[in-house]
């Protein structure tokens, strides 16, 4: 290591042959996909496409686990695409398809995973084994790799449906929700290597357990699972950056709460020998929320510069918009309150949990209660 | 003096974070009604949700336009006069500390930083100098040498753009709430309140709204809608205003060729789009172009969105049948265009018929509900593989056009009716669905109707007309006693089957099933009813086969062989004459044709606060990753004549990362200043 360089300024610099590989098979998938699929969009939907080898590689780089986690979920979604042969009745023939890496399969295994991770981090928690939290650590790996393997072979799924029906898997409910575990996920993973700690999985998984359990009650009790076309109002390029960005959002707002759960336990010294120290959950919490916080600005903005194609106006005070607004307001005065007042304690993980609260009202609450322009996810 | 030092109270309040914080929660809680009550309903509504006591109470506080209210105006303005005092009285310090390197920091109070450390060097001081200012450089700090008595001290600093992320992302704090006052009712308000515009009834012909509910080319700032219907031209907008419509004149001339509609197989729409001609009035330039939802057009700097599509006022052929017992004109012909209002006074007919839609398409899931699986293995199998297969079944088809209609009676009370045009195939026969509401709430209650070999409602009808004209009873009760009991039979058993038949038709002829079921009740013993409920069926029956007879030779038809499917049709016919007994209108409209005509209902906006808001979006998140990732940071290295030196680092956030950057900087110094010793830190 090169002692003359902070920490942080190398995060986005390639360090050896591995970063230069990623980046450049990034750069091939592109590349292959603008030759063989540019015919179907649009000058935006390229450009998105140009954008994400850049950001993913410096994703890759910053974070080095993060490209075999990709590797591994575009070669299974890859192999199930071959399998597939271009006819969707071979998901019920093909045994690896029907029981491995179909999408709806493979997010089961996520949602399985998931729940299987969640039980070996408590384990290695009230255990004190680190062997039990490995475990917890590999299967959220597994997990989170399912998930993407399953909503990119559902991508690709919705085009053997018909060409006017094919659209990225983040237009409803369903679709969001299995993207919202995912994020949570990585985002947690992140954490768990920049910290090198373990012992707030628990924690973490628990919310990604909840909206696994949302997701398995939409789809068993409510058929949400099945790919639906887009209304008119969804048909745009920008749905694909919009969305994403808001659950980075909403995914790290997850995090924090959860975070703020352990340390408002550890203040009252509940598993306070076996949680990390306040010192750095508080830290965990305040760069969860910092990214969320970030990433949540960018997807209203997006979703104002949206609004203002489909429906006329960048902002109508809808209810999601509102709610948008609400959630916005709230964080950007928890951030306020610990950058600028240098505030510490218990107060702000208090807020970090009704944070979620808000959050999860703004997500989900808004399509059960309101009606709206937003009504494309209704329970 | 008390004076200056109020107003400076005042400048701390507004400039403080206190106070920011506060509106800013304010804000929210005040947002949160305006998604509990709908905003911007028809007052009406809210008159039946909240009462007349209430209701004015909520108007007089805002609460159905919350978010162009005055007080929530108030407060946003209150928030841009805090974020701007903020920035100002920010300003200044904050470009002080940017640029100062505090060079002239002293020893005791770097000593007193949480991060600093005594090292000890053994090279001289201008070796150790260079060889700090090096790796400073190296490790991207800016640094300003001061030497002085006790020492060199060299202070660095790096990352102070992040205080000009405070500078942007306030500033585009202001910027977007001034673009978006620009965009809002504000500006429409001023003129209502100036320029004596008045709000008008929406019930009127646009060439008769007069000159104060208009609103000429030059206003800057409106949102509003323009309806064309195809073929048609436009070159106003309709803005709705409180209760009412005030009309905005636009500088061109919209014509709608055609709208076209899409939908998938599922019946989900695909597609709205316009192909439009616009017209600039001014130089006469025309432009063709097809408007989409998510594909809006500019013109003369106004914009125009797909919003929405309506009925342009098709033309329907219908066809009416009179359901009158005793009616001899069977039927009669219909036109009507939707959104018209005709009188319907056919044969001594006093209805007014309001055509309130039509629909070309309807498209039904036509699948039978399937048994629910209780084996959870199987369950879950059903939700592997791939996202396109669905759990149930689902047959989607497209059932044809339909219709709804009002009918009033002269007393002004009126049903509603929904009817299809073609034949709706139901448990395994066709008929003509017909359904009816009284109130646009309830669901519609569907009376079907069979259709015979022709596909058509006129033989089950013709039966009907024959089975409730009282006229007729007799015949057809002397028809079916002689069918039913052939030539021997005594007369007094003839007249007690003529009899029974007769009643049993007048009980029917008055309320259908239910007349005849109240008459079992209250005449025959509880434990023959099933038995007697049979007979009147078979006579009903009998007598509807003798009725079917009667209509075919009146109508010069040769006689027809019962069958299976005849007797089917007998059956279908008697319920649905019975349920035509609570139809509650003297005539079924069926549709006959049609021509559709679609309208394209464009919104048209000019927004002057649009660049500005753009603009403070993105200095929004320029000043937000400025400010959370830009990270401050000064260190400070005091060479000492006496061969030490002190580092310390300050930072403007207190984080892990600072402890972190700290140990680096501070080893890494270390082993710099000390080529050929180990690394001799103390904290």
């Amino acid at each position: 290591m090169d002692i003359a360089q902070p920490d942080h300024s190398r995060l986005l610099r390639p360090t050896g042959i591995g970063d230069w590989l990623f980046a450049l098979v990034l750069a091939g998938a592109a590349v292959f996909a603008l030759r063989q699929y540019g015919g179907f969009m649009d000058v935006y939907d390229k450009g998105i496409l140009l954008l994400v080898v850049p950001g993913l590689a410096a994703i890759g780089w910053a974070w080095k686990p993060f490209r075999a986690f990709l590797a591994a979920a575009a070669a299974l979604a890859l192999a199930s695409i071959t399998l597939y042969q271009g006819d969707l009745a071979r998901a019920e023939q093909v045994f690896f398809l029907k029981y491995l890496i179909s999408s709806q399969t493979a997010i089961m295994w996520m949602s399985a995973l998931v729940f299987i991770a969640t039980g070996a981090y408590w384990l290695g928690l009230l255990a004190r084994s680190d062997f039990a939290e490995k475990t917890g650590s590999a299967l959220t790996w597994c997990a989170v790799t399912m998930g993407t393997t399953g909503l990119l072979v559902r991508w690709y799924e919705s085009y053997l449906i018909g060409t006017d029906v094919g659209h990225i898997p983040v237009s409803n409910l369903y679709e969001v929700f299995v993207l919202f575990s995912l994020i949570t996920g990585l985002l947690y993973l992140y954490y768990e290597g920049h910290y090198a700690t373990r012992r707030m999985g628990a924690f973490v998984l628990l919310v990604i357990s909840a909206a696994v359990a949302f997701l398995l009650w939409y789809s068993f009790s409510r058929e949400a699972h099945e790919i639906q076309p887009l209304i008119p109002a969804l048909q745009s390029y920008w749905m694909k950056v919009h969305v994403p960005a808001n659950f980075i959002g909403y995914g790290a707002f997850a995090l924090a709460a959860m975070i703020g759960v352990a340390d408002l336990l550890v203040r009252r010294g509940i598993l306070a020998s076996r949680l990390p120290s306040l010192d750095v959950l508080g830290d965990v919490m305040y760069k969860a929320i910092a990214i969320g916080f970030a990433f949540f600005t960018i997807a209203t903005i997006l979703g104002a510069l949206w609004a203002a194609e489909a429906w006329g106006t960048y902002w109508q005070w809808d209810p999601k918009e509102t709610w948008a607004f609400i959630v916005w307001l709230n964080y950007a005065a928890w951030l306020h309150i610990r950058l600028t007042k240098g505030l510490r304690g218990p107060m702000l993980a208090w807020w970090a949990v009704i944070g979620l609260l808000v959050t999860a009202f703004a997500f989900v609450g808004v399509n059960m209660f309101l009606s709206g322009l937003h009504s494309y996810g209704s329970l | 003096m008390r004076h200056r030092s109020t107003s400076r109270a005042l400048y701390e309040l507004l400039s403080s974070m206190r106070f920011a914080i506060s509106l800013l929660t304010i804000l929210g809680i005040a947002s949160i009604i305006g998604t509990v009550l709908k905003q911007n309903e028809p007052y009406n509504n809210y008159l039946n949700q909240f009462g007349p006591f209430w209701f004015p109470v909520f108007e007089k506080l805002e609460l159905y336009t919350v978010y162009n209210s005055v007080w929530f105006l108030t407060i946003l303005g209150f928030l841009v006069l805090s974020t701007s005092t903020c920035i100002v009285r920010q300003t200044r310090p904050m470009l002080r500390d940017m640029r100062s390197f505090r060079e002239g920091a002293r020893e005791s109070s770097l000593a007193q930083f949480q991060h600093h450390a005594r090292l000890g060097t053994s090279l001289d001081a201008d070796a150790a100098r260079q060889a700090t200012e090096a790796y400073l450089a190296r490790a991207g700090f800016k640094v300003r040498a001061n030497p002085r008595e006790d020492g060199l001290l060299l202070a660095a600093k790096q990352g102070s753009w992040t205080r000009i992320g405070y500078f942007l992302a306030h500033s585009a704090i202001v910027l977007i709430c001034l673009g978006g006052l620009l965009d809002g009712n504000l500006p429409l308000k001023a003129q209502m309140a100036l320029g004596g515009k008045v709000v008008t009834s929406g019930n009127q012909l646009i060439s008769d709204i007069k000159p104060e509910s208009r609103l000429g080319l030059e206003n800057w700032s409106f949102r509003g809608n323009v309806f064309i219907p195809e073929g048609k031209s436009a070159n106003v907008a309709v803005l709705n205003v409180q209760d009412g419509i005030l009309l905005q004149d636009l500088p061109f001339t919209v014509s709608l060729h055609k709208f076209h509609l899409e939908h998938y197989d599922t019946g989900m729409p695909k597609r709205f789009a316009s192909d439009i001609l616009i017209t600039d009035n001014a130089t006469g330039k025309s432009v063709e172009k097809t408007i989409e939802v998510n594909k809006p057009f500019e013109f003369d700097g106004i914009m125009m969105y797909q919003a929405s599509f309506e009925d342009g006022g098709s033309r329907l052929k219908l066809v009416g049948h009179d359901l009158r017992p005793g009616s001899t004109a069977a039927t009669f012909p219909a036109e009507a265009a939707v959104g018209d209002s005709i009188k319907l006074s056919n044969a001594g007919l006093d209805y007014t018929l309001e055509v309130g839609s039509f629909r070309a398409f309807n498209i039904e899931n036509m699948a039978n509900e399937e048994a629910a699986e209780t084996n959870t293995i199987a369950s879950l199998e059903k939700h592997l593989g791939s996202g396109a297969k669905s759990p149930t079944k689902k047959d989607m088809k497209n059932v044809g056009p339909s219709v709804q209609y009002k009918l009033r009676d002269s007393a002004g009370q009126a049903r509603e009716y929904q009817n299809y045009m073609q034949p709706i195939e139901q448990d395994g026969a066709w008929y003509m669905l017909s359904g009816m509401r009284e109130s646009p709430s309830a669901p519609f209650r569907f009376m079907r109707i069979p259709v015979d070999e022709d596909g058509k409602a006129d033989t089950s009808l013709a039966i009907r007309r024959v089975l409730i004209d009282k006229s007729r009873h007799d015949e057809l009760a002397r028809r079916f006693a002689s069918v039913m009991l052939g030539a021997d039979a005594t007369p007094a058993i003839r007249t007690r089957m003529h009899e029974t038949t007769a009643k049993t038709l007048e009980l029917f002829a008055v309320g259908g099933f239910e007349s005849v079921g109240k008459f079992i009740e209250s005449t025959i013993p509880e434990a023959e009813r099933e038995k007697a409920a049979d007979v009147f069926i078979k006579i009903l029956e009998g007598a509807g086969w003798e009725a079917w007879k009667i209509a075919r030779a009146s109508a010069g038809q040769p006689p027809l062989e019962m069958n299976g499917a005849r007797a089917r049709l007998l059956r279908d016919t008697l319920n649905a004459t019975s349920d035509s007994l609570h139809y509650g209108a003297p005539v079924y409209l069926q549709l006959n044709g049609f021509e559709e005509v679609r309208a394209t209902v464009l919104q048209v906006t000019r927004s002057p606060g649009k660049p500005i808001v753009y603009l403070g979006s993105l200095l929004l998140v320029l000043g937000v990753f400025a400010m959370l990732y830009i990270r401050e940071r000064r260190l400070f290295v005091l060479i000492k004549a006496s061969g030490e030196a002190l580092v310390a680092l300050s930072s403007n956030r207190k984080s892990l990362d600072v402890d972190e950057s700290f140990r680096q900087h501070r080893d890494a110094l270390a082993a710099l200043l000390n080529p050929n010793a180990g690394p001799s830190a103390r904290s």
